[in-house]
């Protein structure tokens, strides 16, 4: 008897959105990739051909561990010996917020990719606006869970204020997922989405 | 010594006999400087079983002065192993898995043909005779050894340092050959830095008077020069910190003897590794390898084929002290990879030894853990 293949529930709303975003068989590389998660679900589910890069000496070996292959750089100078337009999307997964030049990053990565896809916490969230304006306190809260002197986080950005720096920069917006504990948000995401994940192109 | 390490306590592989393989007695083999050479013979190990499909070959390479014995106790007059901790029964390189081989390189001196050979043609050994061999010429060597044992696809080639850079030229000699290429601490090529200290090692052999031009077997050999010699490879191979926290400013005796005898047990370490090594290599082996190491250059990406490396994924480590083979060229390395767009992995591992970390258990484990994940096969 044959048996099932039982295929496991993806714990992460935003890796269950990129999961849907991203094409069978792809080539995808993955800025930030962490321990691999995302990228073994994508090579898993989606075969993609998947490259990493990764700063965290642990992180590598997670990622070794899973049968990724992964390059050991920060994300701001991991890019310019890909060529042009090489893979079919370049991921910036909750690791944009943490680049040092986040437009060199993000043109770097529209030039070596077709599509980009992004996703960072969003700093309007009800919870966090809530926490400002009457705590009178930096937010922390689950989707920005660090103290402001242990963030890793250099930035601090709306789901607005990346519509409009994809606006001023004349990149366009093919797609934008809005999430919160749940699942979708489909209203208001600038106030109720605790993450953001935007499909970009030029 | 049993020396428990991270891994736990592992089996070894048990002894090993080395054995030989001669060929090109009749033809000779062309070298890449036009010269001829033969018979060649190559002393070489094996550990584990292939198995009936031929298919789980891993090809370790030596680094400048190791030898075929890779792992197990010594029997005969075998060197000590030089990678035990790596290769053996459930440790990175499974013994259980996979059928590692290590072929000792022509011009050394540990079993395979080299300047100390005898030369058939005068029944005197070969000197100064000795062809000039190049990286090419030595993995062209071995191939004729796997070609010999009906090994047509190796599931990786491994090495650190030259041993690196003989992994890089066995990918680029013969492209599609190879599953997993992983050098170590290497480099596509030699730095202005690297051959300056390779030459110095050179001119303190001959400038030793026993030296006579390469002509001393029989006579007394030029063990002052090649002392000096490892004396300064040695430095190369350990970082600034590692000789702080190995002998600091400490003294071999309580006092300074104000005279010009070793004080200071950094002194007293380099003579005994400088004296300890003239033991066991040959002086002439040092200038043939360190000049086949100088010339080695494959910094051009011409020995990446138009249509990549479909089939061949990389794996290159780096160690952060090493200032001998800096992270940078590893990095070099990577960049002509993704330029071609050839499967790659990168790490610098975040060790304090220098250059010899690869070889030093306490410092390799994450390197450890790297390989025998990075080896394992792909969905």
């Amino acid at each position: 008897m044959e048996k099932q293949k039982i295929t496991p529930a993806v714990k992460r709303l935003d890796h269950q959105a990129i999961c849907g975003i991203v094409e069978t068989g792809s080539k995808v590389l993955d800025l930030g990739c962490g321990n691999g998660d995302l990228l073994a679900l994508l090579v898993e589910r989606k075969g993609v051909k998947g490259q990493g890069v990764e700063l965290n000496n642990d992180a590598i070996h997670a990622c070794v561990e899973k049968g990724l292959s992964v390059f050991h750089s920060d994300i701001d100078s991991g890019l310019p010996y890909y060529p042009d337009q090489s893979f079919d999307y370049v991921i910036l997964n909750q690791s944009l917020q943490e680049a040092k030049r986040v437009e060199g990053v993000i043109s770097e990565a529209l030039r070596v990719g077709k599509k980009v896809i992004i996703g960072f916490p969003n700093f309007a969230y009800l919870e966090a606006r809530i926490l400002m304006f009457f705590g009178g306190r930096a937010p922390i809260v689950s989707s920005l869970p660090y103290e402001w002197y242990s963030t890793p986080n250099l930035r601090f950005l709306s789901i607005k204020d990346f519509k409009s720096f994809c606006a001023a920069k004349g990149y366009k917006i093919l797609a934008a997922h809005y999430l919160d504990a749940q699942g979708r948000v489909r209203v208001l995401p600038n106030l109720f989405a605790q993450n953001a994940v935007f499909v970009i192109t030029k | 010594m049993a020396f428990p390490g991270i891994f736990g306590m592992k089996k070894s592989v048990g002894p090993t006999e080395t054995k030989y393989f001669t060929f090109a007695e009749a033809q000779g083999f062309e070298l890449e400087s036009g010269r001829g050479l033969g018979p060649i013979t190559l002393a070489y190990e094996t550990y584990g079983q292939l198995n009936s499909e031929k298919t789980n070959a891993v090809l370790v390479m030596h680094a400048f002065s190791g030898s075929a014995h890779v792992a197990g106790p010594v029997t005969a007059d075998q060197d000590p192993a030089w990678w035990d901790f790596m290769v053996g029964p459930g440790k990175a390189l499974d013994t259980e898995k996979y059928f590692a081989i290590c072929i000792n390189v022509i011009g050394g001196c540990k079993g395979s043909t080299g300047p100390s050979s005898v030369n058939p043609k005068t029944g005197k050994p070969y000197g100064l005779d000795f062809p000039l061999v190049t990286i090419g010429d030595m993995v062209r060597a071995q191939k004729a050894l796997i070609d010999h044992l009906g090994i047509k696809k190796l599931h990786g080639v491994i090495g650190g340092s030259m041993g690196g850079m003989l992994a890089l030229q066995w990918i680029a000699s013969y492209p599609g050959t190879v599953e997993c290429v992983i050098p170590i601490a290497a480099t596509l090529k030699h730095s202005p830095q690297q051959i300056a200290f390779n030459e110095v090692g050179r001119q303190a052999i001959m400038a030793d008077p026993a030296w006579n031009n390469g002509d001393y077997y029989g006579g007394t050999p030029p063990e002052k020069g090649l002392a000096v010699a490892r004396m300064v490879g040695h430095i190369t191979y350990m970082s600034n910190d590692s000789m702080e926290q190995k002998f600091s400013r400490r003294l071999k005796d309580d006092n300074t003897g104000f005279k010009f005898s070793a004080d200071f047990e950094v002194e007293g370490y380099l003579q005994h590794r400088g004296q300890s090594f003239v033991k066991r290599f040959d002086a002439n082996s040092y200038l043939y390898i360190t000049k086949a190491m100088d010339y080695f250059d494959l910094s051009d990406a011409k020995w990446i084929p138009p249509e990549g490396l479909p089939g061949t994924r990389f794996l290159v480590i780096a160690f952060k002290s090493d200032w001998l083979y800096p992270s940078a060229q590893s990095q070099d390395m990577v960049r002509q990879l993704q330029m071609k767009q050839i499967d790659a992995t990168y790490c610098e591992i975040d060790a304090a030894y220098g250059h010899d970390s690869f070889l030093i258990e306490s410092e390799a484990a994450k390197q450890s853990h790297l390989i025998k994940h990075f080896l394992a096969k792909r969905k």
